[in-house]
């Protein structure tokens, strides 16, 4: 280091009086007030391509987990039951929501709901579409997941794995190997056992609760 | 601590006023430069190693998170510069952290407007960008006591220094680890990927390998001036 860095004595530059403190607290008021500003503007102004980015994510999987719909309507859970009509005063993100989906004649293909619970590592959210009928699986997609690179994710990018579910019928077992006549049976991957079984477990549980949900619905349109 | 001198230091006319331990005058050219070369955050003073260490797995995710550092320290520096004669010195640490918190917070609403696969991707390492060392350091060690300009220009050095080496890492990271870079397939089909490179173990051996060929090229520097002397 040069001597210029140190040539002047700090302690006589130190202001010999301490600030008070009124001016402590307009100063972070003030600061305070215009971060405030700034970033409720900037939500403002980024709001929009928010919402759209993550309705096309919606979309494009409902797309994928229904095989195409001509169509699909949106139904609500609300006090435990469904209902086309959205509440109005809640964020509509944080509703339980399903997607029920339509061939281009207006029958129906089947439904569609996201699902989420712990994988091998944090939270695997899925889109599950099935027919409530039956319990017949349309097909699977994952949106979100931590799981392992290499390993895990499988569950994500495995095109065998994903692809099996096609027309299995939930409850769900995973077994290693071969997956045997059952219609029930899926096979788990190799390596990626406790991710694949968390896949066939939020399946099972999903569609045991929105099982019941959706014949109640459909009772309460044909009386 | 050296003795105090009894006689006050005349204060130069004009706004040059001496802050103790401001940095000493230099070039716009020299600001910029040592925050890529010489003064590198990532690889000569170690900091901002959490996002480095956790974002640099894809090529996308090193210049994303790269760029709004250096988005966050430019916007930074200036605020702080422009106001360092309003910012009392009891509530400085407090005020530069709310500027550093709300140009993180603008960093991440923009990118997750504008390109929101790779802010889903960064998850929550962009919002803690806050707690990135470099940015308050670079606030209270330079932004605090210098002019805009020069604040500016030493906010984009070091922001581009910090880019430049999660793109070093984050490269090498996806081009072993994934085949590809920017999900662009390089290495062709046959190329089995190291799966182990993507992982945070991998993070940490790139980091290492990287530090040791700059040790090895500063050696070899220091031993050439040697030799010519």
């Amino acid at each position: 280091m040069t001597a210029t860095h140190h040539h002047g004595p700090p302690a006589a530059i130190q202001p010999s009086k301490s600030t008070p403190a009124w001016r402590l607290l307009l100063t972070l008021a003030l600061a305070g007030a215009m971060s405030g500003w700034l970033v409720v503007t900037v939500y403002k102004v980024t709001l929009p391509a928010v919402r759209k980015y993550a309705a096309e994510q919606v979309n494009a999987a409902v797309r994928e987990v229904l095989k195409a719909p001509a169509r699909w309507d949106t139904l609500y859970l609300v006090n435990d039951a469904l209902t086309r009509t959205a509440p109005d005063k809640a964020d509509l993100a944080d509703i339980p929501k399903t997607y029920v989906g339509f061939d281009a004649s207006g029958n129906r293909l089947g439904v569609a709901i996201t699902a989420a619970e712990p994988g091998f590592q944090e939270l695997v959210t899925l889109m599950i579409g099935f027919d409530p009928k039956s319990g017949t699986l349309i097909g699977f997609k994952v949106l979100e997941h931590k799981e392992t690179p290499g390993l895990g994710d499988k569950i994500e990018r495995d095109t065998a794995f994903g692809g099996q579910f096609t027309g299995r019928v939930a409850p769900l077992r995973g077994v290693k190997g071969r997956a045997g006549k059952p219609p029930s049976e899926v096979q788990t991957i190799t390596g990626a056992t406790i991710s694949s079984r968390a896949v066939i477990r939020i399946i099972n549980h999903a569609v045991a609760r929105w099982r019941p949900l959706l014949e109640a619905w459909d009772r309460g349109r044909t009386q | 601590m050296t003795a105090v001198p009894s006689v006050q230091p005349v204060q130069p006319a004009g706004a040059s006023a001496f802050v103790p331990g401001s940095p000493p005058p230099a070039t716009l050219a020299a600001d910029i430069w040592r925050g890529i070369a010489r003064e590198n955050p990532v690889l000569v003073q170690f900091l901002g190693m959490c996002p480095t260490m956790a974002v640099t797995n894809t090529l996308a995710n090193g210049i994303a998170m790269g760029v709004a550092t250096l988005f966050v320290l430019v916007g930074s520096g200036l605020i702080v510069s422009l106001f360092r004669k309003y910012i009392a010195h009891e509530v400085r640490i407090t005020s530069y952290i709310l500027i550093i918190a709300t140009f993180v917070t603008l960093a991440d609403m923009i990118l997750a407007a504008t390109f929101p696969a790779i802010s889903k991707a960064l998850g929550p390492f962009m919002p803690l960008n806050v707690a990135n060392g470099l940015l308050l350091g670079r606030a209270e060690a330079f932004a605090a006591k210098v002019g805009p300009v020069r604040a500016v220009a030493d906010g984009f050095g070091m922001g581009m220094g910090f880019t430049l080496s999660l793109v070093l890492l984050s490269a090498t990271r996806e081009l072993l680890g994934g085949g590809s870079l920017l999900n662009q397939d390089i290495l062709g089909p046959r190329f089995e990927p190291w799966v182990f490179m993507v992982m945070p173990p991998g993070g940490f051996l790139t980091l290492g390998i990287a530090l040791l060929g700059l040790a090895f090229i500063i050696e070899r520097r220091r031993r050439r001036t040697q030799e010519a002397a």
